[in-house]
C-alpha cells in the first residue's frame, strides 16, 4: 500500500488528490477530485507520468540567419526521462532547411521517441 | 607628458576638456566607467536653474547665473536639446509668502533676470494643474530644461574632435607630485602631466585629499526620481518647485526635453559612493510629496525610477581653482546642484586658469560646432521619404516605444566616442527608454552593437564592467556528451 | 497612395486569423503589416506545447500553431509586408508606415483591424527599489533570447510574477541549464494556469511563494541578489519577513498591457480596465471601420480564443467594406460588468447586427468558488451557469442567443455577474 498526493491540472480549482496504490502498483482509489477530469488525470499521472519536452537545437546555413530551430518530442516521454532528452540534445546541430516534423534527433535520450522540428527554417 | 589630465568625464570634466581644446595643449580625460556621463551628471533633475536659490556672493550663485546665460548659445553650437521653459516656485500659504519674497530678493541680488511674483490667477493660467492651495509663485523665465547626457556627450565629442584624448574604463588610483607636474597612477600605468583637473564628482574629495593638507569632505547625497510616460508630457509646462516650508523641502515636477515628466528628488546622505539604488522609503517619499504643489499627478504612469548621487561638500559650496600648496592641481569639487547649469561657466573658468598658467596658445583648428545625432523626426514628410531611400537603415525601427531606427543607432555607435554599451545607446538615442523599458528592443540592440563592434553578443554589456547581458548559451552547463 | 479594402495592423495570431476570415468572406484586397521579420508574432518564441486544442483538436507548439495560420494566409495569396512599422494612423484610416525595404509607405484603408497584441509590464511600473544592473529581464525578453537566439540570459534565476510566461520560462531556463530558485507572486493566487504551475514548477521542485514580492535588487553591474518579502492584505511588504536570494537574474512576469499607442493616436476610445479599445458586437471600435481583436483588445490566456475572436473581427470588417454593417441609427444595448466581473468584450450590442450567437468574454477580479455566472436581460436571468471556481487568471465566456434579443425589443441593458451559491 502506498499513497501519493498530487494536484489536478484540469482547471484553476487545482483539487488536491490522494491516490492509493496497492503493492502491485495499481491504483486502488482516488480521493479529492471534484470532477471526472481529476480522476482520469490522477490515475495516469500516478502510474505513468509523461511529458512532451520542447527545446531548440542549433541550425546552420539558414537563409535568414536563424541560429536555432525549435523542436519537441514527437510524443510524450516518461517524466523521468526529461533530463536524458536534454542531455542528448546538447551539441546537436542540423543543417537548413528544416521543416516542421523533420527529425532533429532520433530516439532522443534513448526514449524510443524522435525529437522533431516544430518550425520551418529555410 | 600631457599638459592636462582631467579626471572624470562627467559634465564638468567634459566642459573643461572642451574649453581647453580651444588651446594648443595635450589633453587627456580619464574616466573609470565605460562611457562619459555615468555618475552624478547622468542622474539628476536635468534642470537649468535660474540662480535665485544659491546664497548671494557664493561661487554657486556666480557660476549658476553665468552658466544659465551661456546655455542657449552653447546648446545651439553643440546641437543639444535645451528649452528655456521657465520655473515656478509654488507658495502654498500666505504664511509662507515672506520666504517667497526672500527668494525673490536673493535672486535679484544674484543677478537673475526677469524674476517676478505671480499671483494665483496668473499662476493658474500658466499651470492649470497647480495645487488648490497655491497662493502665489516665484516665476523665473530664464530657467530651463536640458538633456544632461546630451550636454556632456556634446562637450566630450567636441573636445575629442578638437584633439583631446579620452581613456575610458580607467580608474585613477593615486596622484602624486612629480619632478615636473604630476604623476597620475591608474591600475595599469603612470601618466605624467603638467596639470591635473579633479572633476571626480563624489570622489573629488578623495583626489583632493591626496594632494592637499586642506582636507575637504564630500558626502554622497542620494536622490530618488520617478520618470513618467510621455503621455504625461504636457501635465506641467514649467519646472515646478515647492517653496521649502513647514513640511520641509518638496520635490520638483518638470517636463523633460524628451517629453516625459520627471518627479523628485529625495535627499538622503549615504556613505557608499556607488549607492545609486532607489529605496522603498525614497520612492514612498516622492509619492507623498509629489502632490503638494501639483494636483492629480498621474503617478500610475511611472515608467521607471532611478537614483543619483550629488557630491555634497560640507560647506555646500563649489570648490574651484588651483589648490594652494599643490601647483597645477585644479579642483572642480563639491559640484552639486546647480552644477549642471554651472558646468559651462566652470569649464570656461578652469580652462582660462590653466591657459594662463601654461601660457597656452590658441588652437587654430578649433571648431566649436558639433552636430548631434541626426533625428529623422525633425524632417518633413518629403525629406523623410528621401532619407529612407538614401539610407534604408533609417527605415528599420528597432525601438518601438521611442521609434528609434537602426540608422540612429549606427550613428550613435560610429560617432566620436560612440556608444559601446546598451546604456550608452539608450542615453544617446533613447533605445529602450520608452514605456516598455527595453523589453522588446534589447535583443535587437545587442545584436547590432555586437555586429558593429565586431564582438560576440555575450561580450555586450549594459554599462561596462561585469554588466554582461548574456551569460552563456542554452545547454552549455548541462553535463553530457556533445554530439554533432 | 495605395488603397486596400482591409489593412491589418499586426501579423500575429490575431492578424493572421482576421486576414483569413476576411478573405473567406469575399474580400480580396487585404494587406497585413507586420513589424517583425516573420509572421506569427509572439507564438514564434512560445516553443512549448499546449496550443490549438480548441482550434485544431491537437496539442501544438507555438511555432506550429503559427505556421498553420501562416499557411492559410499563403495559400490564399494574402499580401503582407514584414519589418514594417506603422508610425501613425489617421481617423480617416490613412496609414503611415516605414520599412527598410520600402521606405516611407502610405496606405489608405477601407477598414482597419487592430491586431498589435500586447507588451509586458516593466519593472519601472512596479516601483521595485534597488539597483538597475544587467540581468533584469521581462520573461518574454528572456524567452526570445533563449528560444530564438539560443542564449542563456542568466544562470541563477528568481522570477517575480506567476503569469504563464514566467512559469513557462521557469521550466525553459531550468531545462537549458539554469537554476530557478523561486517564483514570487504578490497576489494570494497565481495568475497562471494550474497546469503550468504543476508542470513548470512542481515538476522541477521550484517553490512558488504566494503573497510575496521583490523588495530590493542588489548588484551594481550585474544582478547579485534579490530580497523577497511577504506582503499583507494591502500588498504592502511586511517588515521582518525578508529573505535574500543570491542570483544573477530577475525575470519579471507581472502582467501584459495591450499595445494601443496607435489606437489612441487615431482617437479610438480605450477602456481603462482592459487598456483595450471599447468595441461593440461586431468588434468595431468607436471609429467607423476600425476593428480590434486579440491581445490588443484584451489580454487572452489561450491563443485559440484569439484566433476565434480575430476571425469574427475579420468577417465583420469584410461585412463593413461590403456595406452590410450599415450604420442605421444603432440600437445600442450596453453590456454591464457587475458583481465581480471586471469587464466584458464586447461592451455593447446591436441585436440586428448579431450572428446567431454572441460570445461574451470577461474576467473576474478575485477568486470565487462554487458560484454562478449569470447574465440578466434587464431583470430577467437568462444564463445561470454553475462554476466550481472562477479566477482572475482565466478568461471566462458565455454565449448569448440572437433570439433572446429579438424576443425582447424593449431590452435596456444586459448584465454579466458572479452570483454566490
Amino acid at each position: 500500500m502506498e499513497t501519493k498526493r498530487l494536484i489536478c491540472i484540469g482547471c484553476p480549482l487545482g483539487c488536491p488528490m490522494k491516490v492509493t496504490l496497492n503493492d502491485a502498483g495499481e491504483v486502488q482509489s482516488v480521493e479529492g477530485f471534484t470532477c471526472r477530469k481529476g480522476d482520469v488525470y490522477a490515475r495516469k499521472e500516478v502510474v505513468n507520468p509523461t511529458r512532451t519536452v520542447t527545446s531548440t537545437v542549433h541550425v546552420i546555413g539558414a537563409i535568414k540567419g536563424e541560429p536555432t530551430v525549435s523542436c519537441k518530442t514527437k510524443t510524450d516521454v516518461p517524466k523521468s526521462k526529461i533530463y536524458d532528452v536534454m542531455r542528448d540534445l546538447k551539441g546537436v546541430t542540423v543543417p537548413a532547411p528544416v521543416y516542421i516534423g523533420d527529425v532533429v534527433k532520433a530516439n532522443v535520450g534513448n526514449t524510443g521517441v524522435d525529437m522533431v522540428a516544430t518550425r520551418q527554417v529555410l | 607628458m600631457y599638459d592636462v589630465v582631467i579626471i572624470g568625464a562627467g559634465v564638468v570634466g567634459c566642459a573643461v576638456a572642451r574649453e581647453l581644446s580651444r588651446y594648443k595643449a595635450r589633453i587627456l580625460v580619464v574616466e573609470k566607467e565605460a562611457d562619459v556621463c555615468c555618475g552624478t551628471s547622468k542622474a539628476n533633475s536635468a534642470i537649468v536653474h535660474a540662480g535665485y536659490d544659491a546664497a548671494a556672493d557664493s561661487l554657486m550663485a556666480k557660476f549658476n547665473v553665468q552658466g544659465n546665460r551661456m546655455m542657449g548659445e552653447l546648446c545651439e553650437e553643440l546641437d543639444v536639446s535645451f528649452s528655456r521653459i521657465g520655473s515656478l516656485v509654488i507658495c502654498l500659504s500666505e504664511e509662507e509668502r515672506p520666504a517667497l519674497l526672500r527668494l525673490y530678493e536673493n535672486g535679484v541680488k544674484n543677478g537673475v533676470e526677469g524674476l517676478r511674483i505671480v499671483e494665483r490667477e496668473e499662476l493658474l493660467s500658466m499651470e492649470p494643474n497647480v495645487s488648490d492651495d497655491a497662493v502665489a509663485a516665484l516665476y523665473a523665465p530664464t530657467a530651463g530644461i536640458v538633456c544632461p547626457f546630451g550636454l556632456t556627450a556634446a562637450f566630450a565629442e567636441n573636445a575629442f574632435t578638437n584633439g583631446a584624448e579620452f581613456r575610458l574604463n580607467t580608474k585613477v588610483e593615486r596622484i602624486a607630485p612629480a619632478k615636473e607636474g604630476w604623476e597620475v597612477k591608474t591600475e595599469t600605468e603612470t601618466i605624467l602631466t603638467k596639470c591635473v583637473v579633479n572633476a571626480a564628482g563624489v570622489y573629488s574629495d578623495v583626489l583632493h585629499n591626496m594632494v592637499s593638507e586642506k582636507k575637504i569632505r564630500i558626502t554622497p547625497r542620494r536622490g530618488d526620481y520617478f520618470l513618467l510616460d510621455k503621455n504625461t508630457g504636457d501635465f506641467v509646462s514649467h519646472v515646478i518647485f515647492s517653496l521649502p516650508g513647514k513640511l520641509g523641502k518638496g520635490v520638483l515636477v518638470a517636463p523633460t526635453v524628451h517629453g516625459n515628466t520627471i518627479v523628485g528628488p529625495t535627499a538622503v546622505d549615504v556613505s557608499d559612493r556607488e549607492a545609486t539604488n532607489t529605496t522603498a522609503d525614497g520612492l514612498r517619499e516622492i509619492t507623498e510629496k509629489a502632490g503638494r504643489s501639483i494636483k492629480n499627478l498621474p503617478l500610475k504612469q511611472v515608467i521607471t525610477s532611478f537614483a543619483g548621487l550629488r557630491a555634497h561638500e560640507d560647506g555646500h559650496e563649489f570648490v574651484l581653482g588651483e589648490e594652494e600648496g599643490a601647483p597645477g592641481f585644479f579642483d572642480c569639487a563639491g559640484i552639486e546642484s546647480p552644477g549642471l547649469t554651472a558646468a559651462p561657466a566652470i569649464g570656461r573658468h578652469i580652462a582660462q586658469l590653466i591657459q594662463e598658467k601654461l601660457s597656452l596658445a590658441k588652437n587654430p583648428s578649433f571648431n566649436g560646432t558639433r552636430k548631434g545625432i541626426f533625428d529623422p523626426k525633425t524632417l518633413s514628410k518629403e525629406e523623410y521619404a528621401k532619407l529612407l531611400q538614401e539610407k534604408p537603415a533609417y527605415g528599420n525601427i528597432v525601438c518601438r516605444c521611442e521609434t528609434v531606427s537602426e540608422g540612429e543607432i549606427l550613428d550613435a555607435i560610429h560617432r566620436p566616442l560612440g556608444a559601446t554599451t546598451l546604456d550608452g545607446l539608450k542615453r544617446r538615442v533613447r533605445v529602450g527608454s520608452g514605456r516598455c523599458q527595453a523589453g522588446f528592443c534589447t535583443p535587437r540592440a545587442v545584436e547590432i552593437l555586437a555586429r558593429e563592434l565586431h564582438v560576440s553578443q555575450s561580450e555586450i554589456t549594459k554599462t561596462g564592467g561585469a554588466s554582461r547581458l548574456i551569460v552563456g548559451t542554452a545547454k552549455d552547463s548541462i553535463e553530457g556528451e556533445a554530439r554533432i | 497612395m495605395k488603397r486596400y479594402e482591409i489593412v491589418i495592423i499586426g501579423g500575429g495570431p490575431a492578424g493572421l486569423a482576421a486576414a483569413v476570415a476576411a478573405y473567406d468572406e469575399g474580400v480580396r484586397s487585404i494587406l497585413i503589416l507586420e513589424r517583425d521579420r516573420e509572421l506569427g508574432g509572439i507564438l514564434n518564441q512560445c516553443i512549448h506545447n499546449g496550443f490549438g486544442l480548441h482550434t485544431f483538436k491537437e496539442e501544438l507548439t507555438g511555432p506550429e500553431y503559427a505556421q498553420r495560420y501562416v499557411n492559410m494566409v499563403l495559400v490564399r495569396g494574402i499580401e503582407y509586408r514584414l519589418n514594417t512599422m506603422v508610425l501613425e494612423i489617421s481617423p480617416e484610416k490613412h496609414i503611415r508606415a516605414v520599412s527598410r525595404e520600402d521606405g516611407l509607405i502610405e496606405i489608405e484603408a477601407g477598414a482597419i483591424i487592430l491586431a498589435m497584441g500586447c507588451r509586458e509590464r516593466s519593472r519601472g511600473a512596479l516601483n521595485i527599489p534597488g539597483y538597475r544592473p544587467a540581468g533584469i529581464y521581462s520573461a518574454g525578453t528572456a524567452q526570445r533570447l533563449v528560444n530564438m537566439e539560443g542564449f542563456l540570459p542568466g544562470r541563477e534565476v528568481v522570477i517575480l510574477g506567476s503569469g504563464d510566461i514566467g512559469l513557462i520560462m521557469a521550466r525553459r531556463m531550468t531545462l537549458e541549464g539554469a537554476k530557478v530558485k523561486v517564483v514570487a507572486e504578490i497576489m494570494p493566487f497565481s495568475g497562471g494556469l494550474k497546469r503550468n504551475i504543476v508542470q513548470c514548477l512542481d515538476d522541477y521542485g521550484i517553490p512558488l511563494k504566494l503573497s510575496h514580492t521583490v523588495v530590493n535588487i542588489e548588484g551594481k553591474e550585474r544582478v547579485e541578489g534579490v530580497t523577497i518579502a511577504a506582503v499583507d492584505e494591502n500588498l504592502k511588504p511586511i517588515p521582518g519577513t525578508e529573505e535574500h536570494y543570491p542570483c544573477d537574474t530577475l525575470l519579471l512576469s507581472v502582467g501584459l498591457i495591450p499595445e494601443n499607442e496607435l489606437s489612441r493616436g487615431m482617437g479610438v476610445c480605450i477602456n481603462p480596465v482592459t487598456n483595450g479599445p471599447v468595441v461593440n458586437e461586431s468588434l468595431a471600435t468607436c471609429i467607423s471601420g476600425v476593428f480590434a481583436a486579440g491581445n490588443v483588445l484584451h489580454v487572452h490566456d489561450l491563443v485559440d480564443y484569439v484566433s476565434e475572436e480575430a476571425a469574427a473581427a475579420g468577417k465583420n470588417a469584410a461585412r463593413y467594406v461590403a456595406r452590410a454593417l450599415e450604420e442605421n441609427p444603432r440600437h445600442e444595448i450596453p453590456l454591464l460588468p457587475q458583481n465581480g466581473v471586471r469587464y466584458t468584450v464586447p461592451y455593447s450590442v446591436d441585436p440586428s447586427l448579431l450572428q446567431e450567437t454572441l460570445t461574451v468574454r470577461f474576467r473576474v477580479g478575485a477568486e470565487y468558488r462554487n458560484c454562478f455566472v449569470s447574465v440578466y436581460f434587464d431583470d430577467e436571468r437568462m444564463v445561470h451557469k454553475k462554476r466550481p471556481i472562477l479566477a482572475p487568471g482565466e478568461m471566462e465566456q458565455v454565449t448569448l442567443q440572437k433570439a433572446w434579443f429579438l424576443e425582447r425589443p424593449n431590452l435596456k441593458a444586459v448584465s454579466v455577474m458572479v452570483e454566490e451559491a
